[in-house]
């Protein structure tokens, strides 16, 4: 009895506080018909938002993965001073205000922020244009390559390596033969978390971007512009455009997390 | 050459590779996060202390630091108890679909927390189904918290259930333990940790919300208004040094909480041994 009453307040709370809103979002995106979902993806401000938020990803996305191995190879393997700082570090994107983030980019790179002047006086505009957004979703979704690749070489240890290195291996074959194929699937899982979050940022874009509609506007952007201008279904089309990546991300876990598990 | 020498040069050559990976780590890191982190504590003291105390004690800004403290840890104490019940309910419970439900608890995460916001804003909004509207009160902001930290309680206790031997309940229970006594005394101190753990990102993450918050909060200065809103006010209206000083509070609070968390693992991990 006891059992059946924790199964259902569980599962009922799970429903009323993910299920149904999402499922209702589905449906609002669909009220006034299809052609009316897909005149609002459709149009250009929408079309623009979708490829900035893809061009923003594909340069995040790379960045970090590659800072990230770097990043795992040197907690897990290397003992150095400043250690727990940079641990605390690489986690403080997870626990930060992402307008905290906005904020920050804004007073470096801003009209009155320290290389501010230098900046716009050689053209370069970073604050309300792409670099900032750039910079603002790195910081934002830095932590989890690092995050899942950190436990993998702690488990897999170094004797490989060192065999390897033993044997006359270079630093860099060792990296290619042995700790990349090792630690593939904590890569390959924690990149798919850096893109979801990167897809979904919203609090430090905002803030670096300008929303200039069809110029710095992002998905997530262009979800809060349409529905401050009461375009209710052109708000629920695009949620449920990102609402599609965020399930595809869950399945795409889903599928890597026991291929991490079984090693 | 001898066999000593390639190991002493190859090992040699792995740590030049390695210090290359630490040193371009320790750049990345710096650009990235420090220099901005820096530039916001600067520009909070740039008045000085008494300006930073002003900008911090401000009316307008004590009320939006209380609402979210408040409600940070209200969503944290909801969290612990629901938290548990489901990763209890995934791991000892066995229904259809339960791996669907296993894998929804992570939908939070994946979700941007705008369209988090406009979901909840749908169906507890004013023109939801259900009739029941709770948009721009302070019980939506508790809402929208609740949704984005869902799986961190879950998913630091559920890995602890999953080693936890249910051998040693049933040792209790043979030897006349009853139900809630097994669990206070036998289940309850295994799951502490993790509990905490997941509390302690719950809070993190809660103080810091935007994107969920900012729709369905209607942002009433003295009434809805969180932190993170009003730091994205302030910035808005120009007054970036009062930005910059509420910006150090939840900075401060963040660095806090993850020392915590930190603290947390090590205690767990003392335990495990």
């Amino acid at each position: 009895m006891a059992r059946y009453a924790l199964r259902i307040g569980a599962l009922g709370y799970l429903a009323a506080l993910l299920g149904a809103p999402v499922v209702l979002v589905g449906w609002r995106a669909f009220e006034d018909g299809i052609d009316a979902f897909l005149t609002a993806i459709t149009t250009p401000e929408a079309l623009h938002a979708l490829w900035l938020t893809l061009i923003i990803a594909a340069i995040a996305v790379p960045a970090n993965t590659v800072f990230g191995v770097l990043c795992a190879l040197s907690i897990a393997r290397r003992r150095f001073r400043g250690h727990g700082l940079v641990n605390t570090l690489v986690d403080l994107p997870l626990a930060l205000s992402p307008v905290v983030v906005g904020l920050a980019l804004f007073l470096v790179y801003g009209r009155n922020g320290w290389f501010g002047e230098a900046l716009i006086d050689n053209g370069v505009r970073v604050i309300f244009a792409l670099p900032g957004m750039v910079l603002a979703t790195i910081f934002i979704s830095l932590p989890f390559v690092v995050r899942e690749v950190v436990p993998v070489l702690r488990e897999i240890g170094d004797e490989q390596e060192q065999a390897a290195s033993t044997l006359g291996a270079s630093s860099w074959q060792t990296f290619w033969r042995i700790t990349l194929p090792a630690i593939r699937w904590g890569v390959a899982y924690g990149v798919v978390l850096t893109t979801a979050r990167a897809i979904g940022e919203f609090g430090a874009v905002s803030v670096v971007s300008g929303r200039i509609a069809g110029r710095t506007e992002t998905m997530t952007l262009h979800v809060e512009e349409r529905f401050q201008s009461f375009d209710l279904v052109g708000a629920y089309a695009a949620s449920l455009v990102l609402a599609l990546i965020a399930v595809a991300t869950l399945v795409a876990i889903n599928l890597l997390r026991p291929k991490e598990e079984e090693r | 050459m001898s066999s000593v020498a390639v190991t002493t040069t190859a090992a040699r050559r792995r740590r030049g590779g390695n210090g290359l990976a630490l040193g371009i780590s320790l750049g990345y890191l710096s650009v990235i996060v420090l220099l901005p982190l820096a530039a916001v504590l600067l520009r909070s003291l740039e008045g000085g202390v008494a300006a930073f105390w002003d900008a911090v004690t401000s009316p307008q800004a004590v009320s939006s630091l209380r609402l979210t403290f408040v409600a940070s840890v209200l969503v944290v104490l909801i969290n612990a108890v629901a938290g548990t019940a489901i990763a209890w309910v995934l791991v000892r419970d066995r229904f259809r679909g339960k791996s669907v439900v296993n894998a929804v608890i992570d939908l939070p995460f994946a979700l941007p927390t705008i369209v988090a916001g406009l979901t909840l804003l749908a169906l507890y909004g004013p023109r939801g189904p259900i009739g029941v509207n709770v948009a721009y009160t302070q019980l939506a902001v508790v809402l929208a918290l609740l949704f984005v930290t869902l799986p961190f309680v879950v998913r630091t206790v559920q890995p602890v259930l999953l080693e936890l031997d249910p051998d040693m309940e049933e040792a209790a229970i043979s030897l006349g333990a009853s139900r809630a006594a097994v669990f206070r005394r036998v289940v309850f101190p295994n799951l502490l940790p993790a509990i905490l753990s997941g509390c302690a990102l719950s809070f993190a993450r809660a103080i810091g919300e935007f994107g969920a918050v900012v729709l369905i909060s209607g942002n009433i200065p003295f009434k809805t208004e969180v932190a993170s809103v009003y730091v994205f006010g302030q910035i808005e209206s120009d007054d970036v040094g009062a930005a910059a000083a509420v910006s150090v509070v939840l900075l401060v609070t963040s660095f806090v909480v993850l020392a915590l968390i930190g603290a947390l693992r090590r205690w767990a991990t003392r335990h495990d041994g």
